[in-house]
């Protein structure tokens, strides 16, 4: 288990660097001067901008230009928001727990009602019931999930107004931010009805993010699990006479959902690329609409810290996922 | 020749026909047949790639000119429609239906465009990444690692934030993101075949390497990456019409259907047919390519067919 660890850690660091790579390059791959871009509309004079590309260090060799910035990096600093004028890495933590927030009540949702429907089509496969679990989630697959949102909102809070159109909670409330998780600081806040408000506050937003994964979720448990119960030794368990539930749950599910654990992993990727389009529709004050926000006030330091931040989270997490799918499945972890 | 002759002549034909093995493509649609709803899939395609090429034929009206006179006009079975705009008017007034049909241009050819420029170099560093193996193969997949670390959608972003917003860049960052799928996909593919016989005995032959990765290996890996190609139109619609929806895709006036949602989403209250169509539109093509890649998974590769 532990050599397992240490090599697959030991695999992060070059895709890490390349992506600190990809993240410093966005920035020299615009046309134009970075100087320009960091002035926007303003002019620069000839002296201003030799000073400048002295502060910034745009008048070294570019891979000097890269080593200081991984050495600012390894200390947590991303540079300056243009807009903000503040650090990047502080944008990026106070608006980073609203994104987590909606990312895993997503994921939370689509694996428990993903998860059962994907198991129940494949043990009862050819039924009507698998064939509308399938219909269903390949819609959900094929759903543009922009769209999907605006349909939402135009049922259930333009025409039925049971759900906020927009927003993490009602304007009423106002409390200290504590944890950054709206769940759980309006709990602590203490205030009537703000757990409440935040809870109708999500309701829409986690079930635009959780369609995709909850559709793939599904496909693979079921296609999993049909594979699964073919197997010999399913058949040697049912020849021994042991009940359908147990076969199913001791024998059968155990093994299918080794597969899916690593898809569900896959489906923060997903989730996190989600949250641009559902954190833009709800006004939602996360990391995608940051960053959206950031691409057309063409603040770039907020890009190319946004995106690099993101891909760390996508790394961090498939390691996780990883290390769990070793625990798991132990023909991996002995190998 | 006396007729009888010329009966016996045919007879023996059609028997000769009939024990003879059914050609490849016979078997394939014969295999792809069964799944209806490829079949669905595989004929709403063609409908759509017709429409496309005859929407200024078929469109009622041009799609970008504005009736003034008819802003907002609910759909023709709906009080106050007018047969005249059978979907009805968008807030300026341009016809729904028009623009429609003008936008399927859009959407299958930037599926058509970036599914090719993935293809082509997905597939090219894929074979030379599985047939090399080796240092090639490290910096090829270790790369792959890198871009696979972005969300798609982020990195199109990304890419389309440094090009600058058009149709012509969301394409190109649509591919870009597709690529690492198609490496991944042609390289398991090609790594299969390496080690056959049929390689090795072409080897002995002589096969030079440029004819083994190309000639002998490839059009035997070729099923996954067709499969591949479908789905990959699928995604590429989509991720398209999220570039236009958030402004970063095709610019307006262009009837591109994410972009015309983008417009449409402060008419949610007053209007519901100018959100209600083009997203209708969207999940109709991308489901077609979903369920003809489904189809054509569970024809050309019988080993993925439960």
């Amino acid at each position: 288990m532990l050599t397992f660890l240490v090599r697959r850690l030991f695999l992060v660091i070059p895709t890490f660097v390349g992506v600190t790579l990809l993240a410093f390059a966005l920035i020299h791959l615009i046309p134009g001067d970075p100087i320009d871009l960091i002035a926007g509309e303003r002019v620069v004079s000839a002296e201003r901008r030799v000073q400048l590309e002295a502060k910034f260090g745009l008048d070294k060799p570019l891979h000097q230009q890269y080593l200081i910035y991984m050495g600012h990096m390894l200390q947590g600093d991303l540079g300056d928001s243009i807009v903000a004028r503040r650090p990047v890495v502080h944008e990026f933590f106070a608006r980073f727990p609203a994104t987590v927030e909606l990312s895993v009540i997503a994921i939370f949702l689509a694996v428990i009602v993903g998860l059962p429907a994907g198991i129940l089509a494949g043990v009862k496969r050819k039924s009507a019931f698998d064939h509308s679990v399938m219909a269903v989630s390949l819609t959900g697959y094929s759903m543009p999930i922009f769209w999907w949102a605006l349909l939402l909102i135009l049922l259930f809070s333009v025409n039925l107004g049971w759900t906020p159109v927009s927003g993490r909670i009602d304007v009423k409330f106002f409390f200290d931010r504590v944890t950054g998780f709206m769940l759980i600081d309006s709990l602590l806040s203490g205030q009537e009805g703000a757990f409440k408000s935040t809870v109708r506050h999500l309701i829409l937003p986690s079930i635009v993010l959780a369609t995709i994964p909850l559709a793939v979720i599904a496909r693979m448990t079921r296609s999993s699990m049909v594979e699964v119960l073919t197997d010999d030794y399913i058949r040697t368990a049912r020849a021994k006479g042991l009940s359908r539930l147990r076969i199913i749950d001791i024998h059968a599910l155990r093994n299918a959902l080794i597969p899916v654990v690593t898809v569900i992993g896959l489906q923060v990727s997903v989730a996190l690329g989600g949250a641009i389009l559902t954190e833009t529709i709800f006004a939602w004050p996360g990391i995608g609409k940051w960053i959206i926000d950031s691409i057309s006030r063409r603040d770039y330091p907020v890009i190319q810290g946004g995106v690099l931040m993101i891909a760390a989270t996508v790394i961090v997490v498939n390691l996780l996922v990883d290390l769990l799918y070793g625990v798991i499945n132990p023909r991996i972890s002995h190998a | 020749m006396t007729v009888t002759d010329q009966e016996q002549a045919e007879q023996t034909a059609q028997a000769t026909t009939e024990i003879e093995q059914p050609s490849p493509l016979r078997q394939f649609w014969s295999s792809f047949r069964e799944n209806h709803g490829a079949v669905v899939g595989l004929f709403t395609i063609i409908i759509m790639i017709g429409i496309a090429f005859s929407a200024d034929l078929i469109a009622p009206h041009d799609p970008n000119q504005q009736y003034r006179d008819f802003l907002l006009i609910p759909p023709m079975w709906q009080d106050g429609g007018n047969s005249q705009f059978i979907f009805g008017t968008d807030p300026i007034g341009r016809d729904m239906l028009s623009r429609l049909i003008h936008g399927s241009r859009f959407s299958l050819m930037i599926g058509a465009i970036s599914v090719t420029l993935a293809l082509f170099f997905g597939v090219t560093l894929g074979l030379a990444a599985g047939f090399f193996r080796g240092w090639v193969d490290n910096l090829i997949m270790r790369t792959v690692d890198i871009v696979m670390a972005f969300p798609a959608l982020l990195l199109a972003l990304a890419v389309v934030a440094i090009l600058g917003p058009s149709l012509m860049n969301a394409t190109i960052a649509i591919a870009i993101v597709a690529l690492p799928q198609y490496i991944r996909i042609t390289r398991a593919a090609v790594m299969g075949e390496a080690a056959r016989d049929y390689v090795t005995a072409s080897k002995t032959a002589g096969a030079n390497t440029l004819r083994l990765m190309f000639i002998t290996i490839l059009p035997n890996a070729m099923a996954p990456i067709i499969v591949q190609a479908t789905l990959g139109f699928s995604s590429a619609i989509l991720d398209a019409a999220a570039l236009g929806f958030l402004g970063l895709g095709a610019q307006p006036p262009t009837p591109e259907w994410g972009t015309m949602l983008a417009t449409a989403r402060e008419f949610i209250r007053r209007a519901w047919w100018v959100m209600t169509f083009p997203g209708m539109a969207i999940l109709i093509t991308v489901l077609a390519f979903n369920l003809m890649g489904d189809g054509l998974r569970d024809a050309l590769d019988p080993r993925l067919k439960e």
